[in-house]
């Protein structure tokens, strides 16, 4: 069989952000926080391997902090809508009829709002910030996973294997905890990637509008922001995130596209 | 058929298939005269559907083809696919086993059959309509009005088939080749459709290559057979020849597989207690709704029926599909309530209540189904699935005892103690089916009821997998409902019989009488119809 290329480099390339964030928690070149308004707008030299900005600090901790937020906001939110998406799947596809109903027109209903819409509603309601954000993209995670867990379950359902265990006694919830749920592994990991790709530009983009993560917490998304009316000065400054989240996104779709490959199950 | 010296339908002459270093067909030579119908005879992985794509020059990806395949006269090996394309469906037709999966399903029966007209002639599309409707027609799908305008999804499996037999014939090839065309159908249905074949080979001088696995199928159709083994023909000549004086041992066991002579010694005593007791079961299920106003009747899929099973004895239920015996079966397994009627086990009432009663009852009734393949969860292990069932006991055996219990049914079934820590997908269709077994006998059950559980199975593995279930009834005493449509298997197996057809039971009585002796009309066109080999 060939070799997977997509994992392999997926693989690396989101360990290595995954990496730099949680190093971010403990250590960055230049403290964050600290501003130095003589060295403003170095471009990328030595000391400053990707320049300054227009206070004086190091774009290159910046990034490396911002990759902590990006991480931090997109992972919970992966986790959220698993956790809350997964189950509802399960139970409408374990129990269909009226249940099944109520949790799917429930999904078409927070599909139906405009995903911005209701994160602006959202930090309206409790005031910019990440948190919010996390609740925000987690929420539109939620409808995702409840729909690609009930499909991968109807499926499984529909197998002999199901029916043995129920010969054997067990009702709808073991069977979905025993049986169903380790079949769409190889499905919502895939799914969760995914996902976790898209909670990384959402969270960037609700940081660009002002909704995200509030200074002094660094985010990719607010330091476009800030150096969009800079760039013909200092373009590195547009540059070097715009192309870290970049790297990033395509990293996690490599891997999610590799993961896909990889766990299409031999019977 | 004076048309030239060699007009053969089809030479095939030192045709080898290899796929990477193994090869798959070695050296097959045969032919099928104008009108002739040759059989293809061998157990699964003999090489014979191989065979047939590779005449069709269908060959999966990897397969390296060599040798001759001739259609009257025309060498197509070695063609461009441009060629080829407009030989497939115009000079060879093509039928396959599953026909649901040979139909376009948005398409109607009439234009998917005036499609194969217009690509390979140039005709307005009111000819191609007259056309299909002709095959169709032969094919015996004629009668009522708009019969050309159906969707395959409203068609049975029986008309699907002939849908894909009018496809395979509307160009008038002179060769058709047809793969285990009738494994998924009925037996009455399956009678009717060889019976069609027969007569478009005679009728058109149309040679008939007929790929299957049954020797019963071949005496009643072909002239001549040609017997696989390993990708090889070990064994030709005609059909009368084969069958009387076979010479290899391998086509003998393919015999006695299709004659399938009886596996139980003797029936369980008549006196014993009764451990099933179905009573006045019915079962309905809502119709689709075409009024906005009134609730159509309900379907019923089982209408009033009472059998019972006494310890130790092995009963059969024979029908056609959709003749509800699924539908029975859910409710006697209580994997659904019943409209009205009940279940009992063992004395007390089974239905699908929950709780430690539920428990102990099901305990007592295990079953194996049809599907080899998903019937078990991929990622578990044998000896996880095995004992899956011990859910039921309320002191569940674990660590040492667990696995001693697991490599006991293990033996039991013929399979080996370290069997246990493989993954199903490790084991044959045949292996996977002594799986279900021991999963149905490691609670002790008084009975086991198997839906469809040797059809899926190749004959020389399901005569022994019913040799090995009537040993194990007779050293268990254990009770089996063994529900199929085929009647050879029953015929092997079963003490007694109940015919079902349309929800109802039509007949019951001891196999041996009821197989000498049928008093309903239904039982006897079911007899009629299952393809015998002479005695």
């Amino acid at each position: 069989m060939a070799r997977n290329w997509n994992l392999t480099l997926g693989v690396m390339v989101t360990a290595g952000f995954i990496g730099v964030a949680v190093l971010a928690l403990f250590w960055t070149p230049f403290n964050t926080q600290t501003l130095n308004i003589a060295g403003k707008l170095q471009p990328p030299n030595l000391q400053h391997w990707l320049g300054t900005d227009q206070l004086g600090r190091d774009v290159l901790s910046l990034i490396m902090a911002g990759a902590k937020t990006s991480v931090g906001v997109a992972l919970v939110a992966v986790i959220i809508g698993a956790g809350a998406g997964v189950p509802l799947g399960l139970i409408a596809a374990a129990y269909r009829g009226a249940i099944d109903e109520l949790v799917m027109r429930g999904n078409d209903v927070i599909f139906a709002f405009p995903a911005l819409l209701l994160a602006i509603l959202i930090t309206a309601v409790l005031g910019p910030g990440a948190i919010n954000a996390i609740i925000a993209i987690g929420i539109f995670n939620i409808p995702v996973f409840a729909r690609v867990s009930r499909a991968g379950a109807l499926q499984a359902w529909t197998r002999d294997y199901t029916l043995a265990a129920r010969v054997a006694g067990k009702g709808s919830w073991r069977i979905s905890w025993e049986h169903i749920l380790p079949n769409l592994w190889g499905l919502l990991v895939v799914q969760a990637t995914i996902q976790f790709s898209l909670g990384v530009i959402a969270e960037a983009g609700l940081a660009y509008v002002g909704l995200g993560a509030q200074p002094p917490v660094p985010s990719w998304g607010r330091m476009l922001n800030e150096a969009q009316t800079l760039t013909a000065l200092a373009p590195w400054l547009a540059v070097m995130p715009g192309l870290a989240m970049l790297l990033f996104v395509l990293g996690l779709n490599l891997l999610g596209e590799g993961l896909r490959r990889s766990t299409e199950v031999t019977r | 058929m004076t048309e030239r010296a060699s007009t053969h339908a089809l030479r095939v002459e030192e045709l080898s298939v290899t796929i990477g270093a193994t090869p798959i067909i070695k050296q097959v030579s045969f032919s099928v005269g104008a009108g002739e119908i040759l059989g293809l005879v061998g157990a699964s992985g003999s090489g014979k559907s191989m065979t047939a794509r590779a005449i069709m020059q269908l060959l999966p990806s990897g397969a390296v083809m060599s040798g001759v395949v001739a259609l009257h006269g025309e060498r197509l090996s070695g063609r461009s696919e441009a060629h080829l394309q407009t030989v497939r469906g115009r000079d060879v037709g093509m039928i396959f086993q599953e026909p649901m999966s040979a139909l376009n399903p948005l398409m109607c029966i009439g234009d998917q059959v005036a499609e194969t007209v217009r690509l390979h002639r140039s005709v307005s599309r009111a000819e191609a309509r007259d056309a299909a409707r002709a095959a169709l027609d032969q094919a015996g799908l004629s009668g009522e009005a708009g019969a050309h305008q159906r969707l395959p999804y409203e068609l049975s499996g029986g008309q699907r088939q002939r849908v894909a037999i009018a496809m395979a014939i509307v160009m008038q090839p002179r060769l058709l080749i047809a793969d285990e065309p009738t494994t998924a159908l009925d037996v009455i249905t399956q009678a009717q459709v060889l019976a069609l074949l027969r007569d478009l080979a005679r009728s058109r001088g149309m040679g008939l290559l007929l790929v299957t696995h049954d020797m019963a199928v071949i005496a009643q159709l072909t002239d001549r057979v040609a017997v696989m083994r390993q990708g090889e023909i070990i064994e030709h000549g005609t059909t009368a020849e084969i069958l009387h004086h076979g010479r290899e041992a391998y086509t003998r066991s393919l015999l006695a597989a299709a004659r399938l002579p009886r596996k139980r010694a003797k029936p369980a005593p008549p006196d014993a207690a009764v451990v099933l007791k179905v009573d006045g079961v019915v079962q309905e299920y809502p119709r689709k709704r075409r009024s906005l106003f009134k609730a159509p009747p309900p379907l019923r899929a089982v209408d009033g029926v009472s059998l019972s099973i006494r310890a130790g004895e092995t009963v059969g239920l024979v029908g056609e599909s959709g003749s509800g015996k699924s539908s029975l079966l859910k409710v006697i397994l209580a994997l659904q309530n019943p409209a009205q009627g009940s279940v009992s086990l063992l004395g007390d009432a089974f239905s699908t209540a929950a709780g430690a009663a539920g428990k102990r009852a099901r305990r007592n009734l295990q079953a194996v189904f049809q599907d080899p393949v998903g019937s078990f969860d991929p990622r578990w292990p044998v000896e996880r699935l095995i004992a899956e069932p011990f859910f039921l006991l309320d002191a569940p055996p674990t660590g040492a005892a667990r696995s001693r219990q697991v490599a006991e049914v293990l033996e039991q079934v013929g399979l080996k103690a370290d069997d246990a820590r493989r993954y199903p997908h490790e084991f044959s269709g045949g292996q996977r089916q002594r799986i279900a077994i021991a999963r149905a006998l490691i609670t002790r059950p008084a009975v086991i009821a198997f839906d469809e559980a040797v059809s899926a199975l190749d004959v020389l593995v399901r005569e022994q997998i019913l040799e090995l279930l009537a040993q194990l009834a007779a050293d268990l005493k254990v009770a089996y409902l063994f529900v199929t449509h085929d009647l050879h298997v029953i015929r092997a197996i079963a003490d007694r019989i109940y015919v079902m057809q349309s929800g109802r039971i039509v007949e019951e009585g001891a196999t041996e009488a009821i197989f000498s002796a049928p008093r309903h009309a239904y039982t006897r066109a079911l007899i009629e119809a299952t393809p015998a080999l002479p005695a």
